[in-house]
């Protein structure tokens, strides 16, 4: 076992920030011209990146499989940012915003990057505004605020129900001017199949032209990677249908550690699941949590309507169980109290797959006006969805998986142990522990890619002045292409009988029942024996129609569920070796008499990063250790 | 939950930009009502896939109405019959057993085609590119909220902003015309008080690009019905207005 430096800044916690900076090398503004930055993914993380990094001079070549930057999966995002602003006046703090991501992240984070987080969080918020985001304001103009699960104070900025759409507006605004300034190249419609190190450093990378199949090598001094989260390998999530974890663990393959691959968050409040045919799982924001009560009767197979259900019959058990949280309570917590219920037999709907999310009393209190100014949006994209009006009925919700905490390993300076290989935003493992805080996500991506990434680059890029990178001409990348193309015409090859999406859905069902809301030693040992078998099936029995060298959906599929199934096999050796319950990870073996996550925080305060050895079976456990200076480890409560 | 069944479905297949494509007729025996449309198009991929051929292509990402990826024209209608709805969250159950449906997809010489259902809306990147932002540099901006916005401003700015850039609006549009999509892009900036130092210049370039890729607005106000955020025609009068006065504006300070 290994131990890393993470390149933790000395001082006190609230000046390593500064110290950091006042110590970094810098790159002079005519220099900058001379550095080629590959930035992989434009959505919050990679289009603040791509935009600042050209404004500061340096060259941008930036991709993306979509086909505009604007379509990132950021930009589904509806609830909001946080920031530590203070400005309801009720009580925040830059270190009260530090304290809740680090007791939300159930004190597996690491403390300098979470606070770092927290100081620079209050500079989105004037950047986005400058920028001209529409946020949410009171009628005297100032911005509003909303408050979001683990959290006593309101410090959750929004525009309506799109505030991921509006932040990403933003940054890809500020990017196209770059494009349009000749400071930033847009490859649109291009994928990241590999990453090429030479002599130890991060030389660039391998796409493949997603229009005629054609692949391609990029040379770089840095290649950032903001691509996002895996969500996708239990096939039905709230992620976009074509969010995937090639880029990541392409680079893990090429030797980047991957951090907590286990941490993986179930979102309390989805649409249910409604038929075999669903392809993915609709979120309803964790801000309807603000007014909405959440509740299933009490006794199990009450198939009344819920209107018919009178008030001493219902459990509200959000608010039994946690009271001072109530239905605030955090997402890895109210998720599994909703399982725990519906697997009783108290769940409702035809399905009986759900728990209510009732908004009548907010009607009642508030009027339908109030409630409509707030969340109309949210409660049309339900009735569309589930055919239900839920003005008039609760909408019915049950937990779905959502985001990863897990993912590259990087340093304070959000490297990877590759030099010149970074990660940012959801595809990074780095600020949310074991459990990320709603309204979070945004803060943190935006954060990396505007007011660290540009700061830290530079400390690394100042000792290549003056030296030749390797060019695309050099045999590692010529290497890299023939396997790429080899792997992409292997799975045309194959020709045998199923497709890349039913092997897809059947990898799921195995992660999403032994790895999902609650794990057990035995369910991990028998994904970990059905995960393999399942796997050579897909070498030997896929079917992949169509050809190379043109668009080929069902081609990208089957390379992106290739690295699923490795990835998973990942995920479940970490479940199996993290030998205690935090945060979102929840081993059965390891709870307290009421339930809740029981830590060992003799054995695994630490980060687990994971080395690729070939055999995905049998990839090498390393520990990053945590120490704690500022917080205390303590019981996370919300009672 | 129902079924539907026996659904004829013509879908629009065209191998690449040169090919002159042409329509194929497919049966869907049966799907819940409860799958979404492009659901059905995956079981019809599934369908062809397990035949040995080819899987239509067609683009999609969030299925939440919100990214803009998805497109289609279903039988003759932008995103489809149901009002204000991209058509990943159109359900089937807005259909009947036995219906014919046809599958086509954007057609604007703006937008070409690509292959099968999928086009290439990078003209819309361009509008953008040439003056669709508001310049602040990373890191030099003044606290949030230094300047208040008046609410009504603030929601006017966002109801404009809320455009996805589906392209419905050029799809349905007669001409071609691209002016739905660039007036919401137009007027979100121009309403806020951020937006005002670059409001001519930004004005003049955006309606120039728009004018070099698409066709000319004649007011037949097909983009506001097809669009599945309801972005108002009015828009487009506030456009107007403001290149009027930016040609003006722009002549004089060069002339200066
Ligand atoms: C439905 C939903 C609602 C959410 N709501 C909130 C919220 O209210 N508040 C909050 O804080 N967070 C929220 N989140 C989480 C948050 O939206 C995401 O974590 C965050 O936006 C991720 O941003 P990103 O920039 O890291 O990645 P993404 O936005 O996912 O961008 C990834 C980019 O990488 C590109 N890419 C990926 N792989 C490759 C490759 N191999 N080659 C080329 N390009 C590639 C993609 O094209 C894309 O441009 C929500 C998430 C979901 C699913
Ligand atoms: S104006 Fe409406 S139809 Fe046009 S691109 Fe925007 S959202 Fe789509
Ligand atoms: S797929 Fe995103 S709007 Fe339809």
């Amino acid at each position: 076992m290994n131990t890393f430096n993470a390149k933790i800044p000395a001082g006190a916690l609230h000046e390593k920030w500064d110290n950091y900076k006042a110590d970094a090398k810098l790159v002079n503004p005519n220099n900058k011209r001379k550095f080629k930055i590959i930035v992989v993914g434009t959505g919050l993380a990679g289009a603040s990146a791509a935009a600042t990094l050209a404004e500061l001079g340096y060259q941008v070549d930036a991709f993306t499989f979509h086909d505009s930057p604007r379509r990132a999966h950021s930009i589904a995002a509806q609830g909001g940012i946080n920031a530590a602003k203070n400005y309801q006046g009720d009580g925040d703090s830059i270190s009260r915003l530090f304290q809740d991501t680090i007791k939300g992240g159930d004190f597996r984070s690491r403390e300098a990057n979470v606070h770092r987080l927290a100081q620079v969080s209050v500079d989105i918020i004037d950047q986005m505004v400058a920028q001209g985001v529409p946020f949410a304001r009171e009628y005297g103009g100032l911005l509003d605020n909303r408050s979001f699960g683990g959290a006593q104070v309101s410090r959750t900025f929004y525009a309506r129900g799109q505030t991921g759409q509006q932040l990403l507006i933003g940054a890809y605004q500020q990017m196209a001017r770059q494009v349009g300034l000749g400071g930033v190249r847009l490859f649109n419609r291009t994928e990241l199949i590999d990453t090429v190190t030479i002599d130890g450093r991060c030389a660039g990378i391998v796409v493949r032209d997603l229009l005629t199949g054609e692949i391609q090598s990029h040379a770089a001094h840095a290649v950032v990677l903001a691509t996002g989260g895996y969500g996708n390998v239990f096939f039905l999530s709230t992620n976009a249908m074509n969010c995937n974890v090639t880029a990541a663990w392409r680079a893990h393959r090429r030797g980047a550690l991957f951090a907590n691959p286990c941490y993986t968050q179930i979102h309390p409040t989805c649409i249910p699941q409604a038929d075999e045919t669903q392809s993915k799982l609709t979120l309803m924001s964790e801000s309807l949590r603000n007014d909405g009560r959440v509740w299933v009767p009490k006794r199990a197979d009450d198939n009344r309507p819920a209107d018919q259900i009178p008030e001493g019959e219902r459990d509200y058990y959000l608010e039994r169980l946690y009271p001072s949280y109530g239905n605030l309570a955090p997402r890895d917590i109210s998720s599994r109290a909703a399982k725990r219920l519906v697997d009783k037999g108290q769940g409702i709907g035809p399905l009986k797959n759900g728990v209510n999310l009732d908004f009548s009393a907010a009607i009642e209190r508030l009027g339908r006006d109030v409630v409509e100014e707030r969340y109309g949006n949210l409660f049309q994209m339900y009735e569309r969805i589930a055919g239900e009006d839920p003005y008039k009925t609760p909408m019915r919700i049950y937990p779905a998986t959502h985001y990863t905490m897990g993912g590259l390993w990087v340093d304070y300076e959000l490297m990877t142990n590759i030099p010149g290989l970074y990660a940012t935003g959801e595809a990074n493992f780095s600020d949310h522990g074991a459990n990320r805080l709603g309204a979070s996500a945004l803060m943190q991506g935006l954060a990396d890619g505007y007011f660290v990434l540009p700061y830290t680059i530079s400390n690394q890029l100042a000792s290549l002045l003056g030296k030749t990178i390797p060019g695309t001409d050099h045999p590692a990348f010529k290497q890299a292409e023939t396997e790429a193309s080899a792997r992409y015409n292997g799975y045309l090859n194959v020709k045998g009988k199923r497709s890349p999406d039913w092997f897809h859905r059947e990898l799921g069902k195995i992660i999403w029942n032994e790895c999902g809301m609650e794990r057990t030693r035995e369910g991990l040992q028998s994904a970990l024996s059905d995960l393999p078998a399942l796997y050579e099936e897909f070498k030997t029995d896929l079917r992949v129609t169509g050809t190379g060298d043109s668009t080929n959906q069902t081609l990208e599929k089957a390379g992106r569920v290739d690295d699923f199934f490795q990835l998973g096999m990942a995920m479940c050796q970490d479940a199996l070796t993290r030998e205690e319950s935090c945060g979102a990870h929840f081993r059965s073996e390891y709870q307290t008499e009421e339930g809740e996550a029981l830590r060992n925080d003799d054995k695994f305060c630490h980060v687990a990063a994971w080395e690729w050895t070939n055999d995905p079976m049998k990839p090498t456990r390393h520990a990053e250790e945590l120490v704690f200076e500022t917080a205390h480890l303590a019981t996370r409560s919300y009672k | 939950m129902s079924h539907l069944k026996n659904l004829k479905l013509k879908v629009w297949r065209q191998k690449g930009p040169a090919d002159s494509g042409h329509f194929e007729n497919y049966t869907i025996d049966e799907i819940s009502d409860e799958a979404s449309f492009l659901e059905m198009l995956d079981v019809l991929n599934e369908q062809l896939i397990s035949d040995n051929k080819e899987a239509v292509v067609f683009d999609h990402d969030c299925r939440e109405g919100i990214c803009g990826t998805c497109s289609l024209m279903i039988n003759g209608v932008a995103h489809g019959p149901q009002k204000a709805t991209t058509t990943c969250q159109l359900h089937m159950r807005t259909f009947k057993s036995g219906d014919t449906i046809v599958v086509e997809p954007w057609r604007a010489t703006a937008f070409p085609i690509i292959k099968d259902l999928m086009v290439d809306r990078g003209a819309f990147d361009r509008i953008i590119e040439s003056g669709g932002f508001i310049t602040a540099v990373t890191g030099g901006a003044p606290d949030a909220n230094l300047i208040p916005i008046p609410k009504p401003v603030a929601d006017a700015a966002m109801d404009s902003a809320a455009c996805i850039g589906c392209g419905a609006c050029v799809a349905a549009c007669p001409n071609g015309a691209a002016n739905l999509f660039t007036a919401a892009k137009i007027s979100h900036l121009n309403y806020l008080p951020q937006g005002q130092a670059e409001r001519h210049k930004r004005t003049e370039a955006m309606v120039e690009t728009m004018d070099e890729h698409f066709g000319s607005c004649t007011n037949h106000g097909e983009c506001s019905a097809a669009c599945p955020k309801e972005i108002s025609v009015d828009v487009i009068a506030l456009m107007n207005k403001d290149y009027r006065a930016s040609k003006f504006k722009n002549r004089k300070e060069l002339s200066r």
